[in-house]
């Protein structure tokens, strides 16, 4: 996590910022395609009882490819075609280093529930990512979930997802 | 003097120790929200809302009202000592705060900031005060076409008055419109683009797209530049507090330029933001030091600070009035409103006096509150960013899955609040703005009503939005914002443009 900007300035590699704004373009694109088709298939004219499902949805189908289309243009044959880097090499480890652990957390919320998981990403990630002794990291992470807990449970009765893992079931929460 | 007598009544309402003790929860859960990166005022609102699910609908807009008035004064906090805006709106107070701290004026510096904040607020507050009972009295007399044309000016006026492409503008708002049409269909009861996926009959919602487009999406932009917090460390004590008070009555002129524009800015929806830029620049522009600027002049502090908490006050008059968020964060809170069972809009001051009158007295009492709590805590507060962000990161992301969790006690919630921190990451970097997406994805089902009743009365004719005066006014003030981009390129080729002076790069709200 420390700044590295004195030697990635020099050589960044990576896409540039134009092709990514092309495929998110594009993106746009097809979701209005599919808006468009989704909505002709609900009915988007006139029905007996006034305008059918579809017919509000149609033109935001429309609207989507109009502006899809515009960024799309614009992007790959405008006059300043932005060919900066996007992301580099050194940034995108960083961006990934929490996007795919949050995946994986969400993953595991799924199956162990809220409590569980979250007090074994917290330690997990205190540990690898910011390289903090193994029992302050596990410390840390039982008083946060512990204090979610009460503030949750107990204070403003809102339960949480627990998953097939319960040890409090025997009390009630 | 009506509007006078129902503030008092407003006052009589919170003034009881629960409400109390809610606002200074709200105020200190609102400053810790805009100190940490990651979580701003629409996020951290939208994570609170369920928890305010069994409250009165008074006490809950309370708590979540200050929470928001703690987030903008939180803001400065982190712009002036370690120079990096907790808030997009604190990026101009950075511009003179940070080197007014680096001469060791931060605690000047962090005063100036949290007292034009409660003047901007207060300001706008004594705007809301007598304008909003006009707005709604006027408005009870829309009909559908004419709400749907107040719908159509809010969205094209983020076309006409937003930076960078337009396309991109409307690509963001309609995608709100295509998300918002995903689920049960509000009229016929047919489901509607969900591709067999039973799951997707909810539809999705807007809560959702705030805490991923601006939680996660914030927290990956972030990491991505590799935060190193460098802070400088601040004592207020009450003696700088009072010799900054001395000094501040000088700048009365451009406290009230930046107070007006931030209302003006407040309520058309170009948000907070903007407002800071647009004030600061005006400062610099006018003010008799404005070369100075940059290097450490209190006007630059007081100037942002005032436009931004002026216009994230004002956004809440056409919410209130009009049932149209002016921002994100009024839109969650219109979110909390539908949820609480109020129908927002002009009825709101006719049915449902206490809520409105105790929801406007909270802010007079909530914004003073606000600047107490700030100015005696701010040292606690800036401790919290000493904290390494291998800690911050994590538990911030715990708590947006609480909070997209809670929301319908989904999992799958928790899964597009993941995909829609990838896009807000995106969409970030390529500029394309947010705020639009999410004021489309929370009005879209309320303006096809307005729109598909327009068109059942006037049996599919469009010219309905041209068919009286006022509709017709509203619906061509619409269209000129949305030809914008290209009226203005055309004046431009006519006449050529002065040179800009302030050019400063302008983020996208």
């Amino acid at each position: 996590m420390e700044p590295q900007e004195t030697n990635t300035v020099e050589h960044r590699s990576g896409v540039a910022t134009y092709i990514v704004e092309a495929v998110i373009a594009a993106g746009i694109l097809i979701m209005g395609l599919v808006v468009i088709f989704g909505s002709r298939a609900l009915g988007s004219g006139w029905t007996s009882d006034g305008p059918g499902a579809g017919y509000f949805p149609f033109y935001i189908g429309i609207i989507l490819c109009i502006s899809g289309a515009g960024t799309l243009y614009q992007a790959l044959f405008g006059k300043t075609k932005n060919t900066e880097v996007f992301v580099d090499g050194e940034q995108i480890k960083r961006v990934l280093s929490v996007f795919i652990p949050a995946c994986v957390y969400v993953l595991a919320v799924q199956f162990i529930g809220l409590y569980v998981a979250s007090a074994i990403y917290i330690a997990l990630f205190m540990i690898i990512l910011g390289k903090f002794s193994p029992i302050k990291s596990v410390i840390t992470s039982l008083v946060v979930v512990v204090l979610f807990f009460f503030m949750f449970e107990v204070w403003f009765k809102v339960p949480l997802f627990k998953g097939q893992f319960d040890p409090l079931h025997f009390l009630g929460y | 003097m009506e509007e006078i007598n129902a503030l008092f009544h407003g006052f009589s309402v919170i003034l009881t120790p629960m409400n109390m003790l809610l606002m200074f929860v709200g105020i200190i859960l609102g400053v810790l929200i805009g100190v940490l990166p990651g979580l701003g005022g629409a996020n951290g609102v939208a994570i609170l809302l369920p928890l305010t699910f069994t409250m009165s609908p008074t006490s809950a807009i309370i708590m979540l009202s200050c929470i928001y008035w703690g987030a903008l004064f939180g803001g400065a906090i982190t712009s002036i000592l370690f120079n990096i805006p907790g808030e997009p709106w604190s990026v101009a107070t950075t511009f003179d705060g940070y080197p007014m701290a680096q001469n060791g004026r931060a605690g000047e510096a962090l005063t100036a900031a949290f007292t034009s904040s409660f003047i901007g607020a207060f300001v706008a507050v004594v705007m809301i005060t007598f304008m909003a009972p006009l707005v709604a009295k006027f408005a009870l007399k829309f009909g559908p076409p004419e709400y749907f044309a107040v719908y159509l000016l809010t969205f094209c006026s983020f076309v006409g008055m937003g930076k960078g492409s337009p396309f991109k503008i409307l690509a963001s708002m309609a995608i709100g419109f295509a998300l918002a049409a995903v689920g049960m269909d509000t009229v016929t009861g047919q489901l509607r683009l969900t591709f067999g996926i039973s799951e997707l009959m909810r539809g999705f919602d807007f809560l959702i797209a705030v805490i991923g487009l601006f939680g996660i999406g914030e927290i990956l932009l972030s990491m991505e530049e590799g935060l190193a917090f460098n802070g400088k460390s601040a004592k207020i004590d009450p003696k700088v507090v009072l010799e900054t008070w001395k000094k501040l009555p000088k700048y009365w002129m451009t406290s009230l330029r930046s107070s007006l524009v931030g209302i003006w800015m407040g309520i058309t929806p170009g948000g907070a933001t903007p407002a800071s830029f647009m004030s600061y620049g005006l400062a610099k522009k006018m003010s008799p030091t404005g070369a100075k600027f940059g290097t450490g002049e209190i006007e630059g502090v007081i100037a942002p600070e005032t436009a931004a908490h002026a216009a994230g006050t004002s956004a809440l008059l056409p919410m209130l009035a009009l049932g149209i968020p002016g921002s994100p964060t009024a839109a969650v809170l219109l979110g909390g409103l539908l949820i609480w069972g109020l129908q927002p809009g002009p009825l709101l001051f006719v049915e449902q006096k206490d809520f409105v009158w105790g929801l406007i007295a909270s802010m007079y009492l909530g914004n003073l509150v606000g600047l107490i709590v700030v100015l005696s805590t701010v040292p606690l507060f800036a401790s919290i960013l000493r904290i390494p962000f291998s800690i911050i990161a994590p538990i911030i992301v715990v708590i947006c899955a609480i909070g997209a969790y809670t929301v319908h006690n989904a999992m799958l919630d928790i899964w597009f609040m993941l995909l829609f921190g990838a896009v807000g990451y995106l969409f970030k970097k390529l500029d394309y703005p947010l705020a639009p997406l999410v004021l489309a994805l929370v009005l879209g089902d309320k303006a096809e009503d307005s729109f598909r009743q327009a068109m059942l009365v006037s049996q599919g004719e469009v010219s309905i939005l041209w068919s009286n005066p006022l509709v017709g006014g509203i619906s061509s003030l619409a269209m000129i914002l949305l030809l914008w981009p290209l009226i203005s390129r055309v004046l431009n080729k006519i006449r050529p443009p002065k040179a800009k002076e302030f050019a400063v790069e302008q983020p996208v709200d």
